[in-house]
């Protein structure tokens, strides 16, 4: 997927502008974190579970090498293949080969986000094979060809009118004044094309939520059920899937698919949670006939053993950024690639560099909302802030904020000084501002002031208000 | 070639060699074990209420059912449903002995149609190998007697389940699994797909609103046989 998160700036004062985007987020944004809210609210016991799951994928993450040999070995006495890629370009290859070998002129495709980081549509079209994308919203999106704005709702930027518009352009095969009453009517239309393409195609290819090491198993959650049809109806399934996807045993997936729908969509269950092994057995009377797995490495193993090792727990959930006001105000696109909100803030320098990404990681209020709603309690903010060091190190961020925070810090580490100067500063503004009691410019401030006030302080500073409590309470 | 890239990085990153084979050997042997994590209390109850948790999740999941006492029933149940529904009386039907032994014969105007399904069937009927309560969830293990093609083609699905196949939570559903069926291709438990089932297929792409019937069925109807004394409350 093309690289946009270097113009994040400007892709933010695009979004701002953008009205349909505007109401979109702000019809959506209830709905989500209310809905996992509720479903929290009614499993006393989640909190517990949330330490299970950090427990289970930290435990995996210490024995990855053990887990994937022995899930490899798994899948291939039950049929399988496995396909171990370490970048993108054999990811690419591995799976077009596939397609090559089976005659392969149209694939289907479930919501699969690494097929978006490696860019598998692009890869086949340009070989003459046709991807169909046929979860709804990335269906809609291939049509726009626009990428996911969101790791489990796609398209849920698009308004209704947008839906319409594109049927009518592509569809063009149906009467052009046909009436949508409803959403079942746009829905309808989708399932009918959707159904075609799921029998006519020779490959599907689908991502993996989890993989068992146990039993050689990959994982699929929908609630659509297009993945389903989509690994079950053609004579070869491809599922990719990265590294950190593994765990041991269906206890441990069992005890992670407890925390995954709640956190995601509010659903205490996805309405398919599907355990694929092997390919079709001898007297089986539907299933592919052939099995791959593209195990995907592309950058993952390089977080191992640094301070970002705690983001390989994260399952795609996406409560995240269903909680992040950051992420509500700019929408899914401003973030420039794959993995948008404060999981792809992390993610995202880690896969692409931070000198790219380097804006992703400043794009937080370090409210903390993230970690705190997290299934597997990565701490999101911190590691947003090891970015901010590492950007600051490589000389990455503009010279006026590195010259500030130089200054800062020279302040900083002369405590004597800097609350000298905080007084000083405190005692002005106050004098300034008393009569309004707030600014609507300042110098050097404007990045502040151009879209909100500043609070003038009161006079006082907290360390000087601090003490000055403390003496009269002790005299 | 990569399959050594990729170890070798891991093994950087974690500061060590391959596993030391003690260590392996603890593995291994948790694998075995297969330890149960926390289970949640909410089907930590009674048999009956644990069959009516089932049900309640089915319906919140929105899913309908319909209790009969034994097998026999099925096929007054299956009409009933189907007329109620406005729905055609032929449907696909998994060749699954215990769905073989139902007394079809004595409802003439229901065809079944055993083997998987096709796109153009409107309606089938599978077995169902076991069901969780905690979440109202249908576990569907493949075999040559349980085509997948039936859990998903149809518009409207029903499923033939057993009472005393209603387990409470997803564990003791693989404890079934594991303890009753075998795969000759791996020599292991898991056949080649198992899908877990709750409720009909839906969608909420279309504006975060959700819609039923999306790529799967439209409508999921469980016909529960009681024939746990147990589960009677």
């Amino acid at each position: 997927m093309h690289i946009n998160s270097p113009k994040f700036k400007a892709n933010v004062t695009h979004a701002l502008a953008d009205t349909r985007l505007q109401k979109a987020l702000d019809f959506t944004r209830p709905s989500f974190a209310g809905r996992r809210g509720a479903a929290v609210a009614n499993l006393p016991e989640f909190e517990q579970l949330r330490d299970i799951g950090r427990d289970i994928k930290n435990h995996t993450l210490a024995h990855l090498d053990f887990y994937l040999e022995t899930w490899a070995a798994n899948v291939e006495k039950a049929g399988g293949h496995v396909h171990w890629c370490s970048t993108a370009d054999e990811a690419r290859a591995a799976v077009l080969k596939i397609c090559q070998d089976a005659g392969a002129r149209t694939v289907t495709k479930g919501k699969s986000m690494i097929s978006e980081e490696l860019g598998i549509n692009e890869h086949l079209e340009k070989h003459g094979i046709a991807p169909v994308e046929t979860d709804l919203g990335e269906y809609i999106l291939q049509i726009r060809d626009e990428g996911p704005s969101h790791i489990i709702a796609p398209a849920f930027h698009l308004n209704r009118e947008d839906w319409e518009e594109s049927f009518r352009k592509v569809h063009t095969d149906l009467p052009a004044d046909r009436v949508f009453n409803e959403r079942r009517d746009i829905l309808t239309e989708a399932r009918t094309r959707l159904r075609e393409k799921f029998l006519a195609a020779d490959v599907g290819i689908t991502g993996a939520n989890f993989l068992i090491a146990e039993t050689g198993s990959s994982v699929i959650v929908t609630n659509e059920g297009n993945g389903d049809l989509t690994q079950t109806l053609p004579k070869v399934h491809i599922a990719l899937a990265s590294i950190e996807k593994v765990v041991p045993t269906l206890e441990d997936a069992t005890s992670l698919l407890r925390l995954l729908a709640r956190s995601a969509t509010g659903q205490d269950f996805s309405v398919y949670t599907t355990f694929s092994t092997g390919a079709r057995r001898q007297h089986d009377l539907d299933g592919p006939g052939e099995y791959h797995v593209v195990l995907i490495d592309n950058g993952r193993s390089n977080m191992l053993g640094t301070e970002f090792q705690e983001m390989l727990r994260c399952i795609r959930c996406a409560a995240c950024m269903n909680h992040c006001p950051v992420y509500f105000t700019v929408g899914g696109h401003s973030y420039g690639w794959v993995y948008p909100g404060p999981m792809g803030s992390v993610l995202t320098p880690s896969l692409i560099g931070v000198d790219k990404a380097g804006h992703l990681p400043n794009a937080s209020t370090f409210c903390g909302k993230c970690e705190s709603v997290c299934p597997v309690k990565i701490p999101l903010p911190k590691l947003m802030r090891h970015w901010r060091e590492r950007e600051f190190e490589r000389h990455l961020s503009p010279q006026s904020s590195r010259t500030n925070l130089a200054l800062w810090a020279w302040f900083a580490r002369r405590p004597g000084f800097y609350r000298l100067a905080t007084r000083i500063g405190a005692a002005i503004l106050g004098r300034l501002g008393r009569r309004k009691g707030r600014f609507q410019w300042l110098p050097f401030a404007s990045g502040w002031t151009d879209g909100r006030d500043l609070p003038a302080p009161e006079g006082e500073t907290f360390f000087a208000r601090y003490a000055r409590e403390q003496r009269e309470k002790n005299s | 070639m990569s399959k050594h890239i990729i170890l070798g990085a891991i093994r950087r990153g974690l500061r060590r060699g391959p596993l030391p084979e003690d260590q392996a050997m603890a593995l291994r042997a948790r694998m075995t074990a297969h330890p149960r994590h926390l289970i949640p209390a909410r089907s930590r109850v009674p048999r009956p209420e644990q069959i009516a948790l089932f049900l309640r999740n089915i319906e919140k999941e929105f899913g309908t059912f319909t209790r009969v006492p034994d097998l026999a029933a099925i096929p007054a149940a299956i009409a009933d449903y189907l007329a109620a529904q406005n729905l055609p009386t032929d449907f696909a039907m998994a060749p699954h002995p215990e769905l073989a032994a139902i007394p079809w014969s004595e409802r003439p105007l229901l065809t079944q149609r055993p083997g998987r399904a096709q796109s153009t069937d409107l309606v089938s009927l599978q077995h169902g190998y076991a069901a969780i309560a905690e979440t109202g969830t249908l576990m569907l293990p493949a075999a040559p007697e349980r085509p997948t093609t039936l859990n998903l083609l149809s518009d409207t699905f029903m499923v033939v389940l057993r009472a005393s196949r209603i387990v409470g939570a997803y564990e003791e559903a693989w404890d079934l699994l594991r303890a009753e069926s075998h795969d000759e291709r791996s020599g292991g438990f898991m056949p080649r797909n198992v899908m877990l089932v709750t409720g009909p297929s839906r969608s909420a792409d279309i504006e975060s609103t959700l819609e039923l019937g999306a790529h799967g069925p439209r409508r999921l109807h469980v016909l529960l046989v009681d024939d746990d004394p147990t589960a009677l409350a």
